[in-house]
């Protein structure tokens, strides 16, 4: 088996992003995310690879379009304000239906805000942040493993269907240091006849865009993603459920609010109170499926997050909003503690949402 | 099922997020869990650091303490910050060179190592830290002293190997004070 | 019987929807001609840039991508660093390069990015329907700028090109005009240069175009033609402002 070695998660991005074959990066320095940009920094010069600081989020968001356009693995990293100047490229990244990873290891907002950890970028990242309508699929790791393994598996889902991959991190996840273990395996390599790589004068010009001027076009190029949008959200949502076999309560979080929810789960449980946890690791596609099944036989939902509540309107959509759902948060980096957590779990087993 | 939740707090410069590293590679190497969560931004800049160690049999939940199982105050304000967080039967570990108070709880361990200024006496005047570091590992049979030259080598980088032989002595120097 | 005159390899049959007396189907075919000659048809990748010109990829026969407003540079940028064998070029206005895109080009200028920028400025946003440009004239009546360009007011026109030429970075910036035959045979030496340039790895080149825009000057092609020579010649002259492997460091 491969060493655990430790890692910072914000570290485990990009060795993740190197191992899956990335070897273009364009970023931009903002806390608390540079360490990615300084490790990619360091290490693609030795391997081939391009690590550009860009004059601005602007620019280099569009660099990984250029980039994405040619066919190459290729990723960007910045923090939530950093996130909000990249949309107008996320927006074209997906009008244009080209493969990237994008990584938001997000802070307090909005404006400046803060530099510590939030979650309050999921409106952002799940319904859109650029203009027009388009997805991504958002990834939510818990871990410092998970930073490299959803990672990973972001490149491939971005190249599998033409789409950007976001890892919707949080700072303290990518500041904490955890064991991590890295298996060897080859990148998957996907072919990508529409890159732009020179026609060799042997086949039609290949023309990556966005702009369709009949609206006919455009209508059917947008039912024609959200059909591949459809397919995603079959196939590709991914949740852990924590002791939800017998439980009559459901504390839904992701990322870092999934583990301070976990240590209140088992305290409550100690406690006789029946809870378990839905974590979902993917945001978008939201696992309707699970929290769906967990509405049934479940008396109410607790939804724990680093932000004003915006994960608890997709739980209540999934959900049908069949069974009340409460909101324990705190915001503006601010990070609620187990106890808090258990003190909504213990109203919720009481009735109260 | 153990676990030692680590909280070390102080100035900015004193070496507070390494001693922190030092007991998560130091968990590493003995095959349990961990988890090394720093604080981080501006403040960091010669002003207050902390650094959070959970070292645990199972896998760690969350990596934030709110309530440690051990304190290392490396300043007056840290110990005056985080000291009625420690859990009863907890430990905190006060660097008495910089800290004139004394502890009022009576349901603590608590150890006063004049770490600052044994340091400066011994030469090691960056390092008293890892004097603190070193008198902690005695007092927790679970992590032990031995594999120590091992978790120096992995920190120290190449370029300050001289560092090496320091941390090393700081590490016996608290192992061995008041014995 | 001998063919006289036919269609760049390197443009497509697509009919251009430029305006009557519009040039950038002149400049087209500058920038397609001097591909066709040096034989890069096969590995260029085009940038087309928001503006009249956001259509560019369905007229050249090359590879193409549409970039947003003012970030052709940065996605230019971006294809350049992932296939450096290849030749890429962006195309753009003056309100993309030199508005909205400020940045983009100025940073791209000064990494010395292995890149190709065919830059038209004829003084106005075109496919919006005429409002004022970076580079619209002093007193230039626009829709924008009803009453004339209000310097005091607004500021003053940029000259991308000198400005451009005092950084360190570029390999070649020059300006050229298609307002009469002459001047185009020198914009057509001046757009294979900057190809050149880039097949050499000599770095940034840039060739600032100098053109008309009848239908927004509320002009006849001809008197377009007239008024870039009258008006826009005094403010942005012509010539080779920076060409560090010819001259070495800033001429002029």
């Amino acid at each position: 088996m491969a060493d655990r070695i430790l890692m910072k998660g914000n570290e485990a991005i990009a060795e993740a992003a190197i191992r899956a074959g990335c070897r273009h990066y364009f970023g931009y320095p903002i806390t608390p995310q540079t360490e990615i940009a300084a490790y990619m920094a360091k290490k693609m010069p030795k391997i081939g690879g391009v690590f550009l600081q860009a004059e601005s989020e602007v620019a280099s968001i569009n660099m990984v379009y250029g980039a994405a356009a040619a066919g190459v693995r290729v990723m960007t990293s910045s923090s939530s304000p950093g996130v909000s100047l990249k949309a107008e490229g996320l927006s074209y990244i997906a009008g244009s239906d080209v493969p990237a990873l994008v990584v938001n290891v997000q802070r307090g907002g909005p404006g400046l805000g803060g530099i510590q950890p939030s979650q309050s970028d999921y409106f952002q990242a799940t319904k859109g942040g650029g203009h027009g309508d388009y997805r991504m699929i958002v990834l939510a790791p818990a871990s410092v493993q998970e930073m490299a393994s959803l990672t990973m598996k972001g490149f491939d889902l971005a190249d599998k269907y033409l789409i950007t991959s976001m890892i919707l991190a949080d700072g303290t996840i990518g500041q904490m240091m955890e064991p991590i273990t890295f298996e060897d395996s080859e990148p998957t390599v996907y072919e990508k006849p529409w890159a732009l790589t020179g026609t060799e004068c042997k086949r039609p010009h290949n023309v990556v865009n966005s702009l369709y001027l009949k609206p006919e076009e455009l209508e059917k190029k947008n039912f024609d993603r959200y059909e591949k949008y459809r397919v995603i959200e079959e196939n590709e949502p991914m949740w852990e459920e924590y002791m939800m076999e017998d439980a009559d309560l459901c504390v839904v979080a992701f990322g870092i609010a999934s583990r301070v929810a976990k240590n209140a789960v088992a305290e409550a449980r100690k406690q006789g109170i029946k809870v378990g946890l839905i974590r979902p690791i993917t945001l978008w596609p939201f696992p309707t499926k699970a929290l769906r099944a967990a509405a049934d036989k479940v008396k109410g939902f607790i939804s724990v997050e680093l932000s004003m509540g915006q994960m608890i309107e997709d739980v209540r959509l999934a959900t049908e909003s069949k069974k009340p759902v409460s909101l324990c948060n705190r915001a503006g980096g601010m990070i609620p503690t187990p106890d808090e957590v258990l003190a909504a779990i213990v109203k919720a087993e009481k009735g109260e949402f | 099922m153990k676990t030692t939740e680590i909280l070390i707090a102080g100035f900015g410069g004193q070496g507070i997020l390494f001693s922190g590293k030092f007991l998560a590679y130091k968990g590493l190497l003995e095959g349990i869990q961990v988890s090394w969560l720093p604080s981080y931004g501006p403040e960091m800049r010669g002003g207050t650091a902390n650094c959070n160690v959970i070292l645990s049999d199972t896998p760690v939940g969350s990596p934030i303490i709110t309530a440690p199982g051990v304190l290392i105050a490396m300043n007056g304000p840290s110990l005056q910050k985080y000291v009625d967080a420690v859990v009863p039967g907890g430990q905190i570990y006060v660097d008495s060179s910089l800290i004139d108070a004394k502890v009022s709880r009576d349901d603590v361990e608590v150890f006063y190592i004049p770490a600052t200024q044994i340091a400066k006496e011994q030469g090691l005047s960056t390092l008293a830290n890892m004097i603190i570091v070193g008198h902690l590992l005695e007092n927790h049979p679970e992590l032990s002293f031995e594999g120590t030259a091992e978790v120096v080598e992995k920190l120290v980088p190449p370029k300050k190997a001289a560092l090496k032989d320091l941390n090393m002595k700081a590490l016996e120097l608290g192992k061995n004070y008041n014995k | 019987m001998a063919t006289v005159f036919e269609k760049p390899k390197s443009l497509t049959d697509a009919p251009f929807h430029y305006c009557p007396g519009c040039p950038h189907g002149i400049i087209h075919r500058l920038v397609a001609e001097a591909i066709d000659e040096l034989g890069i048809e096969g590995k260029t990748i085009g940038v087309a840039p928001v503006g009249c010109a956001v259509m560019a990829y369905d007229y050249f026969s090359c590879d193409m991508i549409e970039a947003p407003h003012g970030r052709a540079p940065a996605v230019a940028t971006g294809i350049k660093r992932s296939r450096p064998e290849n030749i890429v070029f962006t195309y753009q206005g003056d309100g993309d390069l030199a508005s909205i895109g400020m940045a983009e080009t100025v940073h791209s200028a000064a990494r010395n990015e292995n890149i190709t920028v065919i830059f038209v400025n004829n003084a106005i946003y075109g496919m919006t329907g005429g409002q004022m440009a970076p580079t619209s004239l002093p007193g230039q009546v626009t829709q924008t700028s009803p009453y004339g360009r209000d310097v005091n007011h607004c500021g003053w026109p940029i000259r991308v090109s000198e400005m451009l030429a005092t950084l360190e970075g570029p390999e070649y910036i020059t300006r050229v005009a298609v307002n009469n035959v002459k001047n185009v045979k020198n914009a057509k030496k001046a757009i294979k240069k900057a190809f050149q340039n880039q097949i050499e790895g000599k770095g940034f080149s840039l060739v600032e175009v100098v053109s008309a825009c009848p239908t927004n000057w509320g002009m006849t092609p001809k008197q377009a033609l007239e008024w870039i020579e009258s008006d826009m010649l005094p403010y942005y002259p012509l010539g080779v402002f920076k060409d560090r492997t010819e001259k070495g460091g800033c001429a002029q």
